[in-house]
């Protein structure tokens, strides 16, 4: 199906992915060829036929509810863009 | 030194006949004159490659020295390596210093090997020409003007032009065997669940899986030992026993029952290919193997069901990156929205967004049924073809790739046309299968790649069938003009 401006202005806002103004059309028509691509599935008669999820068909392993995982906070935080007292620090989200 | 595989330098090294050390340097140096060429490294890691070579070297003095001891791979930048920049060849995780390592790379570490570097490929492994890394697209050893394909195209190019003995990938709709094919080298998907994913960048959950690139299936075979078995740490790895790769390696042929999908062999096939494939599928038949059609009627719908699958796995997995707890944020964030917004908009590429964008549709409220639920149908489909197709033959086999290496540039203007690529790999990762593709034949001067399926944990049959073929044949000895010598 083709897109309109407005689908992907949506879309990318779900995704959470700022795209610039100039860049709207292109991918509103690379967008629109994929979508007609994919669409191929519809004639697909697909009634009775159980989804896979998973090629082996396996399900969740679970392990004990042990403590396993010691406390690596400062390795882990080490790569963070902003951190402070060993919290992520983001812009200010409640006024 | 630079023409011997990864067995033979396992010989040289047990001999004495060189010093892991020196046949470390020696692979950094050409790193150094040659990969300007190839642009196959993203990050060389000559510090930690140097002290790791010196410990096998005393490992191997204390008379500890395993198979694997003190022999240079090199890791695709998917796979987290503590201490060591692992970018995916992305912006957003261009300053990512991974914290911790990736099973596989503990395994290669723990059976003594020595990484030389990180290599590159497309960004988050979507691309099959390597051309959308945030670094500049590898070039392809056999002419540079051309894609080594990808997304694993810098390890495919760097083992081609005898930048490292082998080089892990990661193959999620052929991810390891194009390449493998447009660069004339070995390489082996896995069965999913067969190599942990743990610390491997996520793209598609329920089809990645990582396996060796390399020079021949021997090679493969000494690789696949280190990196298979079962992980905790990896809630889809199997719990399966590995066997010894190496042992079956010159199992005889004879009576091997080889099936030809017709479905593989139509107007999209390049005739050089097509020609090359059955020239090889000949060579089986003088092997003492039996050759007959059959059939996977639903091939044609794997490239439509993997675009619904993988984007929608894609957009869920990349929502990780968001510009707070590691990689790339923007500068000045007005507001958390902000933030992820830009830090996303800016720090992913095109076709990484495209990607997203497409799954964020495929999965939005009102339209799940319509193209997820009815994708992972399709798949059940896919898998039935095989299923009903492997009940008769042992292997299946066929073109890798409908063409040889195309130029760069050729096809990035059209997604679609791009995904076409990857019309004869897509389909194994929608079943969880494991496939080889292996060098058969060249077509003005590229080479060109046969692929082997086999069933689910038949890798050793896999190895064995290729192997037996390079023990006949000579075409994976080939080497680029440009890197003779």
């Amino acid at each position: 199906m083709a897109l309109e401006r407005s689908d992907v202005e949506k879309i990318a806002h779900l995704a959470r992915l700022q795209i610039r103004e100039d860049e709207i059309p292109g991918y509103t028509g690379t967008l629109s060829n994929i979508l007609a691509l994919v669409d191929q599935l519809q004639a697909v008669d697909t009634d009775g036929v159980e989804p896979m999820s998973h090629p082996l068909d396996a399900v969740q392993r679970l392990r004990a509810d042990d403590v396993t995982e010691p406390d690596q906070r400062e390795n882990l935080q080490s790569v963070a863009p902003a951190v402070e007292n060993g919290l992520f620090l983001v812009p200010k989200v409640i006024e | 030194m630079f023409d011997k595989t990864l067995a033979e330098l396992a010989g040289g090294l047990a001999a004495g006949d060189f010093s892991s050390v020196e046949l470390t340097r020696s692979y950094l140096d050409r790193i150094k004159a040659e990969d300007p060429a190839y642009n196959s490294y993203i990050t060389v890691t000559e510090e930690q490659a140097l002290a790791q070579a010196r410990a096998a070297d005393e490992l191997r003095a204390a008379g500890q020295a395993q198979v694997f001891t003190g022999l240079p791979v090199a890791h695709k930048d998917i796979f987290c390596t503590q201490g060591v920049r692992t970018s995916c060849a992305s912006r957003i995780l261009d300053n990512f210093i991974a914290p911790y390592d990736a099973t596989l790379i503990r395994k290669f570490n723990d059976a003594g090997a020595v990484m030389l570097g990180k290599t590159n490929m497309d960004e988050f492994a979507m691309g099959s020409s390597n051309e959308s890394s945030f670094y500049g697209p590898s070039r392809n050893p056999w002419d540079v003007e051309r894609v080594p394909g990808g997304s694993s195209g810098g390890s495919a190019a760097a083992v081609a032009a005898r930048l490292a003995p082998a080089a892990t990938g990661t193959d999620t709709g052929g991810s390891i065997r194009q390449p493998a094919a447009l660069c004339g080298i070995t390489g082996l998907k896995p069965t999913y669940g067969r190599v942990s994913r743990y610390g491997m960048i996520a793209f598609a959950s329920s089809l990645d899986q990582a396996g060796p690139m390399a020079r021949s299936a021997e090679d493969c075979a000494l690789m696949l030992g280190v990196m298979a078995g079962f992980d905790p740490l990896d809630s889809t790895s199997v719990e399966r026993e590995v066997p010894d790769y190496s042992l079956t390696l010159n199992d005889s042929l004879e009576g091997l029952r080889i099936g030809l999908p017709k479905e593989y062999f139509s107007a999209d096939l390049n005739p050089a290919i097509a020609e090359q494939v059955q020239h090889a599928v000949r060579e089986f038949e003088k092997l003492g193997a039996s050759v007959k059609e059959i059939s996977l009627p639903n091939t044609g719908l794997a490239v439509p069901a993997y675009y619904i699958i993988a984007p929608a796995e894609a957009s869920s997995n990349l929502s990780r990156f968001d510009g707070v707890r590691y990689g790339y944020r923007c500068e000045d964030p007005k507001d958390l929205e902000d933030l992820y917004k830009r830090s996303r908009g800016e720090g992913f590429g095109d076709e990484v967004k495209r990607r997203i964008m497409v799954g964020t549709y495929a999965l939005s409220a009102g339209y799940y049924d319509a193209y997820y639920r009815k994708a992972q149908q399709v798949r059940r489909l896919i898998q039935q073809d095989f299923i009903c197709a492997l009940a008769d033959v042992d292997v299946i086999m066929g073109p890798t790739t409908p063409q040889p290496a195309f130029r760069l540039g050729e096809k990035t203007s059209d997604p679609v046309q791009m995904y076409m690529e990857d019309i004869y790999t897509l389909a194994l990762n929608l079943a969880g299968l494991p496939g080889m593709s292996i060098p058969c034949g060249q077509s003005n001067g590229l080479p060109v790649g046969l692929q082997i399926i086999g069933d689910y944990f038949s890798e050793a049959k896999l190895l064995n069938v290729a192997h037996r073929f390079q023990q006949a044949t000579d075409w994976h000895k080939q080497a680029p003009a440009s890197v003779k010598g």
